[in-house]
């Protein structure tokens, strides 16, 4: 079996109005843009956006970097982020109305999305207890010590970058674009790589990918180096 | 302000010791890393994925691929490692991380660290701060001892905390306090400052430690 390798408007072209999207990146780092833009051309209303964080804005003639894209053009109803810090619009928008904006500890997003893609029922941290984090939350006192009960998190769709992958959809992520893109690509009911280079299944050594190809439904070519 | 600064960092930079796997926050902790002698060997973990950070990196040198935790470009050194989220936070809560290094804008007497939302004001996110506060084996707050003549070490924090009792140690331009079981002590005073100076910008109750020393200037 070949996943199939087609273009990023066609791998994004059913991702509707509601969906929930998982996006790889950490500040635009590892975030698969040409799927951004593409979903940006496509348009589509009150997404779930699950990234962790909300990209960088346009700034000195440059483009937006990661879901800002999505979020300058309106098209995010939910952002579960760790950190909005340093993406102004997410204030603008929950000011107006237009966002709702749930923030999770950076560790425990990681592991609830694990959690899904790895099939537990949630995941037991020392993170968050005794803050606002834990409001509304099971606390367990296991061996002298507390924790919170944060339950899995899916997606209908996870949008990942690849530095290389081969026609079967194995990938590896180049140095501090890995972040979330692994994790993702367990979690999501579709999941979307975009990837710089794609060779010929078998070429490469089966050491050289680090992400399994059976995630993936969908493989997509093109995606640029960030020029800096 | 800048020099008050690299003292807090210079101070800090000396609980650092060879060997360890730090953790250094954006602004005033990262330059912590421009005071490590040169036979101290510590490797930075930056949380968005790798151990061996590196901030030395010259213009036009820059790998679109290795940015920090601020977003920032940056290098890597020779013995450096990179990994997704879910293992770089497996270091943190772990208690792989034998120090971070981290601002604040309240600590309290407890040891309980606010540093991540102001409600109703600044919408920021915690990032990896209450990870990295609940997993580090050492959290050291490095900052300017008030906010412009407010306190910001207290009896009890105001603001929504990050973490619970999770502060060892306060590094500021008037001195250093280790947080106990009895309370905020007072190890080290900057000669540039009096014990009713200090006392008088901190909002709970220094106690004196009987081995007071002066808080060394470098």
């Amino acid at each position: 079996m070949i996943r199939k390798i087609m273009t990023a408007d066609e791998a994004v072209a059913d991702i509707n109005d509601g969906a929930s999207v998982m996006v790889g990146g950490f500040l635009g780092t590892g975030s698969p843009e040409i799927l951004m833009d593409a979903l940006v051309r496509k348009g589509c209303k009150n997404l779930t956006i699950i990234c962790n964080d909300g990209g960088l804005p346009a700034k000195d003639g440059r483009t937006a970097r990661g879901v800002s894209k999505l979020l300058e053009a309106g098209m995010v109803g939910h952002l579960i982020a760790s950190h909005v810090g340093m993406t102004p619009i997410v204030g603008q928008l929950m000011n107006e109305g237009k966002l709702k904006c749930t923030l999770v500890p950076q560790g425990t997003l990681a592991e609830r999305i694990r959690a899904e893609g790895a099939g537990l029922g949630g995941v037991l941290t020392p993170t968050g207890v005794g803050t606002m984090i834990a409001e509304g939350k099971e606390v367990l006192h296991l061996n002298g010590k507390d924790y919170l009960l944060e339950m899995p998190l899916g997606a209908d769709f996870a949008l990942c970058r690849a530095s290389d992958c081969d026609d079967f959809g194995n990938f590896r992520c180049n140095l501090a674009t890995k972040n979330f893109n692994g994790v993702m690509a367990l979690a999501a009911k579709t999941v979307i790589i975009a990837s710089e280079r794609i060779v010929k299944k078998g070429v490469n050594h089966p050491d050289d990918f680090i992400v399994p190809g059976i995630f993936v439904d969908r493989i997509v070519g093109g995606e640029q180096p960030w020029l800096i | 302000m800048a020099d008050l600064k690299a003292r807090i960092a210079a101070r800090t930079a000396k609980e650092l010791k060879d060997g360890d796997v730090v953790n250094l926050g954006i602004g005033l902790p990262t330059m912590v890393a421009n005071f490590i002698p040169d036979d101290v060997h510590i490797v930075i973990h930056s949380e968005n994925g790798f151990t061996g950070l590196s901030h030395e990196v010259k213009e036009g040198d820059e790998h679109p691929d290795v940015v920090n935790s601020g977003g920032c470009f940056v290098r890597h050194t020779p013995e450096a490692n990179f990994f997704d989220t879910a293992m770089s936070f497996s270091i943190i809560r772990g208690g792989h991380v034998d120090a971070t290094v981290l601002g604040a804008m309240q600590v309290d007497e407890k040891g309980n660290l606010a540093n991540w939302i102001i409600p109703g004001k600044m919408v920021a996110g915690m990032g990896g701060a209450m990870d990295l506060v609940v997993g580090a084996k050492k959290v050291i707050i490095s900052m300017l001892h008030t906010q412009k003549g407010k306190h910001k070490l207290l009896k009890e924090c105001t603001l929504p905390l990050t973490a619970v009792k999770c502060v060892d140690m306060i590094i500021t331009e008037m001195g250093v306090m280790e947080i106990t079981d009895e309370g905020m002590v007072l190890k080290e005073l900057h000669p540039d400052f009096t014990l009713d100076e200090i006392q008088a910008a901190t909002g709970c109750q220094l106690i004196i430690s009987p081995d007071l020393k002066p808080m060394e200037e470098e």
